[in-house]
């Protein structure tokens, strides 16, 4: 037996939420994008569960623009770990007529999976929605609570939150609210980086180092692929990069990278100049797209 | 890595966004994405200086108006430490988010604007960081080049703080006098050269070396359970593990425990984190325990050890801090919420409501609204088993909720 329990003080915040929402919910769910945020939230919450299994499934809004080595992680972690899975197509809702595939040189299926997400709320009658954004990341996210309360469109009320004191989480709500439970609200990247290396965590090969086609728009370094529209005179290279997030193809820039290593990935974005959400697509949109987003009910 | 927690206040207009904009940029914290976005921005409202607010203020209403609507949190770190400040609003009708953000912090910047001195908003924010037993204060003395960086002015504000200090009754407060320039940089980070004569240490050598350890009073070892772990595997067959975080002091394999409310006595038999086995666990830390008898224990109930019992009361009197639209009345009731165990409360009297500018009380009062401070006494359904506030920060405060639009309507620190 060891004697002392060292304790990190972000871990042990993000284990007293997953239990805070274990037993102030009937029906959460884990929302699953196989990115490095929802690997620790899994990581996170087979900890606050132990030696129970993690009391609630893992969900996944795939847009089909994911990159394939994302979703073969996702199946690995999933078989593993012996969770419970559910995924809902983007794809789908766009057959059903609900969305419209947007077309032209910009054109993503981020801001459709919102679409998606809320159906798959309703379907499931999910009260609690857990994800694995970070205040850090972006300035909008800066001001979200850690239990936030959205209305029965999915909507966030940003002027009118409910205040947070001290660690009390309040989950109490009306039928058809549901809450977005925030774990890691206050990681930074680093933190969340440092957390995976200390923890030995398996990633997506795509945030390490490898060969890629890509080419360059707007200073950004895009994946070449069928799924991001492409002009003839864009031209295609092979480059090492890697990514720091993983969204969808059609939204997610790489950066240059020879980091090969988890060690090499902490010290290159101790190092780095440009903030995780620059290799964001769509954030450049415009200064207030986050905002917009998450007021329409986007994670 | 260490994490202090900050809060700001003063009010609008004060320079909170800014000096915290400032502190970024000078720990070179702010990417180069983010500092474009703020060249780009403060170009097109057309200052000829960086608006360091514009890295805080993350709504666009509060871009729209120049002022901070709701808490952000911040982070960033030096060698030393990681922190996390929150940028609260100074605007009177958003108290209650000052409220929130100093809830969860070690330490608090009071921002003065130095020509207007301390004003009714300082007491305010003075007040309720004492009414939050906050040990640290930091008045930042600010806008010090729109006054010609004069030492006279900086000590004539000092001294009328120093009145307000004196009225105050907590005692341990630290608190550290600072003469800056959040939108130039003097003394933020960097030691002023307009400002000779300031002798002190800048903010960040400040908070650099601040002793994080013995910010609180430990209080009590305390042991909310938040959720009972059942595996029901073959292996964990009879498992029953009682998971939650720790306040106060240590708990230890072989304590002497009573569970409340029942005040069954028994003895912690195995201390987990995650798949591990520990002889003993510090506050703060999240962890499952198992007992040595088969008790009854269910989320709500608290684990203390055996010598140091609680307090375990039906009715009890509390500093109320009020955060809702809808008033505070006599004889209403609310959900009361005390750590994660909730229990029926009725209000059975406002006893008064307090000045929050140190100039008394005011008794006769019929109701409470939003940013209201009173003494407020309570009747339970059942009890509850607290500290006082200024013993215990965690197990001495509460939160209402709202029953009709669940919305948490207020905060209370039990006297
Ligand atoms: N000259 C001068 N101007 C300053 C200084 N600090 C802040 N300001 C200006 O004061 C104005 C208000 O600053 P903010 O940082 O938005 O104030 P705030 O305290 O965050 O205001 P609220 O969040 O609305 O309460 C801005 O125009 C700043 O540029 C300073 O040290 N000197
Ligand atoms: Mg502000």
């Amino acid at each position: 037996m060891t004697e002392k329990l060292l304790i990190n003080a972000l871990e042990n915040e993000a284990i007293y939420i997953f239990r805070e929402v274990a037993a102030q919910f009937e029906k959460p769910v884990l929302l699953f994008s196989g990115g490095k945020d929802s690997i620790t939230l899994v990581r996170l919450a087979q900890k606050a569960f132990y030696p129970a299994k993690i009391p609630f499934p893992l969900m996944h809004i795939d847009t089909g623009h994911n990159f394939p080595e994302t979703i073969e992680f996702r199946d690995k972690l999933v078989a593993e770990l012996g969770l419970e899975l559910i995924v809902r197509n983007v794809q789908d809702s766009i057959d059903q007529g609900k969305v419209k595939e947007e077309s032209g040189r910009y054109s993503s299926r981020n801001v459709l999976q919102t679409t998606t997400l809320l159906d798959a709320i309703e379907e499931f009658k999910f009260d609690a929605c857990i994800g694995g954004a970070r205040r850090d990341e972006e300035k909008a996210r800066a001001k979200e609570r850690i239990f936030s309360v959205r209305d029965d469109f999915g909507q966030w009320d940003e002027k009118n939150q409910r205040p947070e004191l001290f660690d009390m989480l309040n989950g109490q709500i009306q039928l058809g609210q549901n809450v977005r439970v925030f774990p890691i609200s206050n990681w930074t990247e680093l933190d969340v980086w440092t957390y995976i290396e200390n923890e030995d965590l398996e990633i997506p090969s795509i945030y390490f180092a490898h060969k890629r086609d890509i080419f360059m728009r707007d200073g950004l370094i895009w994946s070449a692929s069928e799924h991001v529209f492409k002009d003839d005179e864009e031209e295609v290279e092979e480059r090492m990069v890697r990514f720091r997030t993983v969204g969808d193809m059609s939204c997610t820039a790489a950066v240059d990278s020879y980091a090969a290593t988890i060690r090499e990935v902490v010290a290159e974005i101790r190092d780095s100049s440009i903030s995780e959400r620059g290799a964001r697509i769509d954030d450049k949109r415009s200064e207030a797209a986050m905002e917009k987003r998450k007021q329409q009910g986007y994670f | 890595m260490e994490v202090l927690k900050i809060a700001t206040a003063g009010s609008v207009d004060d320079g909170k966004s800014t000096l915290i904009g400032r502190l970024l940029y000078d720990t070179k914290s702010l990417t180069d994405d983010k500092l474009e976005a703020i060249e780009h921005s403060s170009k097109k409202k057309g200052y000829d200086y960086l608006d360091f607010s514009l890295a805080t203020d993350g709504l666009v209403a509060e871009r729209e108006q120049g002022i901070t609507i709701d808490v952000a949190h911040i982070y960033f770190s030096t060698k030393t430490r990681s922190y996390i400040i929150a940028d609260t609003p100074g605007h009177v009708e958003y108290t209650r988010n000052m409220v929130t953000g100093a809830s969860t912090s070690q330490v608090a910047i009071i921002l003065i604007d130095a020509r207007r001195g301390v004003i009714e908003q300082t007491y305010r924010h003075f007040f309720i960081n004492n009414l939050l037993r906050i040990k640290s204060v930091i008045v930042a003395v600010n806008k010090m080049d729109l006054v010609n960086f004069s030492e006279e002015r900086y000590n004539e504000i000092k001294a009328d703080f120093e009145k307000l200090v004196e009225k105050s009754d907590y005692e341990d407060q630290n608190i550290t006098y600072i003469p800056v320039s959040a939108l130039k940089g003097d003394n933020v980070v960097d030691k002023s050269d307009a400002m000779p004569w300031f002798g002190g240490q800048t903010l960040l050598e400040y908070l650099e070396k601040l002793d994080t350890v013995n910010i609180y009073n430990r209080g009590k070892m305390r042991f909310p359970v938040q959720y009972v772990i059942r595996p029901k595997t073959e292996e964990f067959h009879d498992f029953r593990g009682y998971a939650g975080k720790v306040y106060g002091g240590d708990i230890n394999v072989g304590d002497e425990v009573v569970v409340l409310p029942s005040e069954t006595r028994t003895k912690v038999k195995e201390i987990y984190f995650n798949d591990k086995k520990y002889q003993s666990a510090a506050r703060r830390s999240s962890i499952s325990i198992t007992l040595e008898n088969n008790v009854n224990v269910s989320r709500g109930d608290m684990i203390v050890k055996a010598k140091e019992l609680p307090r375990i009361e039906k009715a009890f009197t509390a500093t109320v801090s009020w955060m809702d639209g809808r008033p505070l009345l006599p004889g209403s009731k609310y959900t009361l919420q005390h750590g994660v165990n909730k229990v029926i409360a009725k209000v059975s009297a406002i006893n008064h409501k307090i000045h929050p500018d140190f100039s008394g009380v005011e008794n006769d009062v019929s109701s409470l609204n939003m940013n209201d401070i009173a003494s407020v006494s309570f009747q339970l359904n059942k009890p509850i088993f607290f500290d006082a506030f200024k013993e215990h920060r965690t197990n001495g405060s509460f939160i209402l909720i709202d029953q009709q639009t669940n919305n948490t309507a207020g905060v209370g620190f039990i006297e």
